[in-house]
């Protein structure tokens, strides 16, 4: 395989990985949770798509919007119910009843919706270019431009709004913050709809890549795009695309020049390694605990 | 050598007949949930047929099948409800990984097994234990064989699942036997279970080792992937088994990307032979949907066991050493299945003959060698 067409393929995972890990890292960020029910979202947004299209006959496009809308009520009702009550709780009780809901998602979809995977409609399929003797697929491409797009807009969101003034305050600290009038709770709510919507384009994208979408399918995604959002440094924005690229082109350099059935061992082998020289991951701040 | 002369009188109760329940589980839920439907379906059907000519040897057939999702934890539970609910005789489990722990039990109970599908070598290893499918090293031969006689290629690719028995059992047959035969295999590439959504690396060394055939002894799951990933590869897919389900795994919109597919299996839908075509009728109006060779393997299953309750001459479950004597008789009898005409072995292994179907237009075809 071509160095060039697998730096592609890296490209396309990794831009999946971010868009996801964005998802891990704002949450962790401004709630200080780990959302581990996160990579189910993908999938419920997803099978959302498949579910559309192929049973209600939704058009593609609308069904994009549907499964966005979907995504971002889950995420939100999900906070609401089974994160908030929490608030208070230690933060392993949060984790574990993250599991819990992550549990829930694919076990309701297997409900559902049956075990099997289900084919991604076809009205999806982008085409492909060659250019100089050299593939370019189109929805890898793509894949890429809108990722890159979505992540300017969230760094204008974060960094310029006034709802990520609002995070950033949170995010720092919670209760002084609290104190200057701000809702937490709404600002929480947000950062949950908006790293939702990101899950919804990134099982979108999976769906793209891989041409099947079953009730399990988020969670390996959801495994990897954690780690990345661990290599970039858990609570940085572009710390999350940065480790997801990574984690792509390392899988898949990994899986072209050593082994296919290695990779994964490569993969977390390299995170080991990055924790292990800079523990707050590659972009991560060193925050210093206040006695 | 077991006759029918020593038969006692069965005295039977006019409203209550003499039932003989046929257990068996497979996936009927999870990636493997299309083996297990079909087998319930073809299985059901010889039973229906049988006990609307009059059942076998007084007694009607009862199938009792229970979902296992190809696990082995689940397939002994499922056996131990088969149990409770009276089974007679067991046509064990219709995955091979599923089946290993449950053969297990089986032994122990006395059953006789006739397992329709399971392919692990292993499963037949107690002289109770015997099958109507091929087993995986079989497999892996005579898909070897099939090429190099029918001249299909001459430069093979391989893509194995490397965390499955059955994926790896096939290969290394394979291999094994491409080299006697002289067939090249020039590109190997595997994935695992962890790691079966992204086959663009494995696809495209494929593509650059020039290969014009590519071995897929993966189940039809991940073939489907494949194939969709895959569509710039020019190669002829060539499965065996397990690659049986894979038209209704594409989906209909996709279904173009299976044509041409080849699948190594005794059994071809569209086969003239008078059995096989009333079997497929019937099932079609039944069942709404074509049999694959996994509802064949499991009609088969049922008509030989009626072949060997008929020849060991029993009459009710509760005869005396019942499952002894059907076991004995597993070996002295000849069946003219739908999967062809089988004999088995002491060792439970069928012998019958191998030969291949082609995906023509979403169905799949007796394979003709082209004369050029």
């Amino acid at each position: 395989m071509s160095l060039a067409a697998s730096l592609m393929n890296g490209l396309n995972l990794g831009a999946i990985y971010g868009l996801i890990a964005l998802g891990y890292t704002m949450v962790y960020g401004i709630a200080k949770m780990l959302n581990f029910a996160h990579g189910d979202i993908i999938m419920t947004g997803a099978l959302t798509i498949v579910i559309s299209v192929h049973r209600f006959g939704v058009s593609p496009w609308l069904s994009i919007l549907l499964s966005i809308g979907v995504c971002v009520s889950l995420g939100v009702l999900i906070e609401k119910i089974a994160y908030k009550p929490l608030r208070k709780a230690s933060s392993l009780s949060v984790l574990i009843t993250a599991i819990g809901v992550s549990f829930l998602l694919q076990n309701t979809a297997q409900l559902l919706f049956g075990s099997s995977l289900r084919s991604f409609p076809k009205a999806f399929q982008v085409p492909s270019y060659i250019i100089g003797g050299f593939e370019l697929k189109g929805d890898r491409l793509l894949t890429i431009l809108i990722t890159a797009m979505l992540m300017v807009g969230l760094v204008w969101i974060v960094y310029r709004s006034k709802i990520g003034l609002a995070m950033r305050a949170v995010a720092q600290d919670r209760d002084t913050a609290e104190l200057m009038g701000i809702d937490a709770n709404r600002v929480i709510s947000i950062t949950f709809a908006i790293g939702s919507a990101l899950a919804a384009v990134a099982g979108l994208f999976y769906g793209i890549a891989y041409g099947f979408i079953g009730p399990y399918s988020g969670s390996m995604p959801g495994i990897k795009a954690f780690t990345a959002a661990v290599l970039g440094g858990i609570g940085s924005v572009p710390g999350a695309i940065v480790g997801g690229v990574l984690l792509g082109l390392i899988e898949s350099l990994a899986k072209t020049y050593l082994s296919s059935e290695l990779s994964d061992a490569i993969v977390f082998a390299v995170l080991i390694g990055i924790l292990l020289l800079k523990p707050t991951g590659l972009m991560g701040q060193e925050i210093r605990e206040k006695v | 050598m077991v006759t029918g002369c020593n038969q006692q009188p069965v005295v039977k109760d006019p409203v209550e007949e003499v039932v003989l329940k046929i257990g068996g589980s497979g996936p009927l839920t999870g990636s493997a949930a299309s083996y297990g439907t079909s087998v319930k379906q073809g299985a059901q059907l010889a039973v229906d047929e049988l006990n609307n000519n009059g059942g076998v040897a007084g007694m009607k057939f009862e199938l009792l099948f229970e979902d296992d999702a190809a696990d082995p934890a689940m397939a002994v539970n499922a056996y131990a409800r088969l149990v409770d609910q009276g089974m007679n005789v067991s046509m064990g489990t219709v995955t091979s990984g599923a089946g290993m722990a449950m053969t297990e039990e089986v032994k122990k109970d006395g059953f006789l097994m006739l397992t329709p599908s399971a392919s692990q070598k292993e499963i037949t290893r107690y002289p109770n234990s015997f099958r109507v499918c091929f087993t995986d090293p079989d497999q892996g031969t005579y898909a070897a064989d099939f090429i190099k006689t029918n001249d299909l290629a001459t430069k093979v690719a391989i893509l194995y699942d490397k965390s499955s028995d059955y994926s790896t059992g096939i290969r290394d047959a394979f291999v094994a036997q491409a080299s006697v035969v002289g067939l090249d295999v020039v590109e190997e590439q595997a994935f695992t279970d962890q790691s079966k959504t992204d086959f663009s690396v494995q696809i495209q060394a494929v593509e650059q080792s020039g290969a014009d055939l590519l071995f897929l002894p993966i189940y039809y799951e991940e073939a489907a992937m494949i194939l969709k990933q895959s569509t710039n590869l020019d190669v002829v897919y060539f499965g065996v088994d397990g690659m049986d389900g894979v038209i209704g795994q594409m989906g209909s919109e996709y279904a173009a990307l299976t044509e041409g597919v080849m699948l190594l299996t005794p059994f071809a839908a569209d086969s003239k032979d008078e059995k096989t075509v009333h079997f497929v009728e019937s099932y079609v109006e039944q069942f709404e949907s074509t049999p694959d060779q996994f509802a064949a393997d499991a009609y088969d299953v049922v008509y030989t066991i009626a072949a060997a309750v008929e020849k060991a001459g029993v009459t009710s479950p509760e005869d005396e050493d019942f499952n002894a004597k059907l076991i004995a008789a597993m070996t002295q009898i000849e069946v003219e299945g739908v999967t062809g005409t089988m004999t088995w072995s002491e060792e439970g292994e069928p012998a019958k003959s191998a030969t291949a179907v082609v995906i023509k237009d979403g169905k799949y075809v007796a394979f003709e060698k082209k004369v050029s």
